[in-house]
């Protein structure tokens, strides 16, 4: 039954998509690409992936739909038709899509529980979480500490992101100086959304503070945490003016926040180094192992929960403080 | 071959046409903008793939609860990786969004066949 | 007994609100101008909201769960209505008029001459 309401999603995500390719003004593409990402949060639940859901909902549907409009307010917001080359396109990606889905024939049917994929790690983790870690996700005992490597690795990634942005966009233009904006440039006219939004606001980072650390009995973790967070704070800035909200969390506090958490993860590698054990092998940090890899855990998605949310913020306050040059 | 087989492989074709339109959106539109709306549905497609291989029939998401005997979980490995990979694709579509708006400010046009006539 | 009352009830409930979710998205596809639209949009969205969340928490009976639900719907409650004002607001100041005239009147100005 549940997978005729797939059925009828995934149709929608696919007129979506095509929705989003052929409107002309680029305002309706990126709100379609919201909503684009909120069904697909929502397949992704369906398909019993709770933390990719959350992450997709919050990250997808949330940060990027306002980085995108920041990105629109600096540029222009109509694309100009094109005139050429389109049936080449269309034939060469319909080519595309034809051998993929003749290919697809192969592929193990949805749900069985024979498939490859399913029979060689996937059945040790499941096992090995309750005796190394003892604690019911098992998204986060791989993510922190079976697979710790790729979860660094991430997290340096997000730093290389808020580090590039800053550098290109804290370039000021060559004609003008680079001028604080003073003027109040929030919603100032628009009572009900301030007096709602200072309702809600605590509550939104009460519940990113949930999420960090309840990451390991529910879906959570920090990246979830660190995106909602953010969301929290940009709904701030959106309401109260950019001035406010630099006020609230200056530019040296997120960068500070963005480095740290990036020198928290690595740090905790090598004091596991000094302490005897391999690097991020977090059973040395205690006496008892099991409380050593769950210790590790919770500092390491500290760490990655402030990377998430400093480099989040950072680049929506470099893209909302650039003046627009026509 | 049967409805439910039917039902069964249509994650997989949803994939392909996603593919597609992306790929579309990234060969064709001269704008950058659109071009980077495309390469995120184009994403988005390579993800639904990956979460749609994790299903078992029958299995509930993989959080071990207590007291609940002979569960049968759904595979998280595919998951981690597509974790990693959501945070990694809006750090680069951000990255992505910054060289656009420095290249309006230098060429004043983001369409792709002004820029190229430009330079 | 008691049980079985609560599930039909529970049904009602679900069904009417799916109901109302649909006559807004016609709504919101047939009528004639923005204003009118966003109208249609919110008020059915939040009457959908209340119906079918206390639809669910019947389902759920009196757990944690229904709790939390209970927390969602007052976020949601809170906050639909809050995103229309600021959507009409936003219209308002960039200079979108509200229609005064019934849609027969436009169609007859717009007819071409």
């Amino acid at each position: 039954m549940i997978y005729i309401f797939a059925l009828f999603l995934l149709t929608l995500l696919v007129i979506t998509a095509i929705a989003i390719v052929r409107a002309e003004d680029l305002f309706v593409s990126v709100i379609l690409t919201t909503i684009f990402s909120l069904l697909m949060a929502i397949n992704f639940f369906i398909l019993d992936a709770a933390d990719v859901a959350l992450t997709e909902a919050a990250v997808g549907a949330g940060v990027t739909t306002v980085i995108f409009l920041c990105a629109l307010a600096l540029t222009g917001d109509q694309e100009k038709p094109q005139k050429q080359g389109q049936k080449v396109a269309l034939v060469i990606v319909s080519i595309l899509a034809l051998v993929i889905i003749y290919s697809t024939f192969d592929n193990p049917q949805l749900g069985d529980p024979d498939a490859p994929v399913h029979q060689h790690v996937a059945p040790w983790y499941l096992e090995k979480t309750p005796e190394y870690m003892d604690f019911p996700n098992v998204v986060t005992a791989i993510l922190s500490s079976f697979r710790g490597y790729d979860t660094l690795g991430e997290v340096f990634v997000v730093f290389a992101a808020c580090i590039g942005v800053l550098f290109i966009l804290g370039v000021s233009p060559p004609r003008k100086a680079m001028q604080v904006s003073v003027k109040k440039s929030g919603l100032r006219h628009h009572l009900i959304p301030q007096v709602v939004g200072r309702l809600l606001i605590p509550f939104i980072v009460l519940f990113g503070l949930y999420t960090q650390f309840h990451g390991e009995y529910g879906p959570g973790g920090g990246f979830q945490a660190g995106a909602l967070i953010a969301t929290g704070v940009i709904l701030f800035a959106l309401l109260e003016g950019e001035a406010e909200a630099l006020r609230a969390v200056p530019r040296r506090v997120l960068l500070g926040m963005v480095v740290g958490g990036a020198l928290l993860y690595g740090s905790v590698g090598v004091v596991c180094m000094l302490m005897g054990g391999a690097f991020l092998d977090y059973s040395v940090l205690a006496a008892d192992p099991v409380w050593g890899q769950q210790l590790g855990i919770l500092i390491i998605e500290a760490g990655v929960g402030m990377a998430v949310c400093g480099a989040l913020l950072s680049i929506f306050h470099a893209f909302a403080a650039r003046e627009r040059v026509s | 071959m049967t409805f439910l087989e039917l039902l069964g492989y249509f994650n997989y074709w949803v994939f392909a046409i996603l593919l597609a339109v992306g790929l579309y959106a990234v060969i064709s539109k001269t704008n950058l903008i659109k071009k980077l709306i495309g390469l995120s549905i184009f994403q988005s497609a390579v993800f639904l793939m990956y979460i749609t291989m994790d299903k078992v029939e029958g299995g509930t998401a993989p959080i071990i609860q207590a007291g609940v005997e002979n569960p049968v979980f759904s595979n998280p490995l595919p998951q981690v990786l597509i974790l990693t990979a959501i945070v990694v694709g809006v750090s680069t579509l951000s990255l992505g969004l910054a060289m656009v708006v420095r290249i309006k400010e230098c060429y004043g046009t983001i369409e792709e066949n002004e820029i190229l006539d430009a330079d | 007994m008691i049980d079985l009352a609560l599930d039909i009830l529970s049904w009602i409930l679900l069904t009417i609100g799916g109901v109302c979710v649909l006559i807004g998205g016609i709504g919101g596809l047939r009528l004639p101008n923005f204003y009118t639209r966003i109208h249609a949009a919110s008020l059915t969205d939040t009457m959908a909201t209340l119906l079918i969340f206390i639809g669910i928490i019947l389902q759920a009976g009196f757990t944690l769960a229904s709790l939390k639900l209970f927390a969602i719907m007052l976020f949601l409650l809170l906050t639909g209505p809050t995103a229309t004002y600021a959507l009409a607001n936003a219209a308002l100041l960039s200079g979108l008029k509200p229609d005064t005239g019934t849609a027969k009147d436009k169609t007859k100005e717009n007819a071409p001459e």
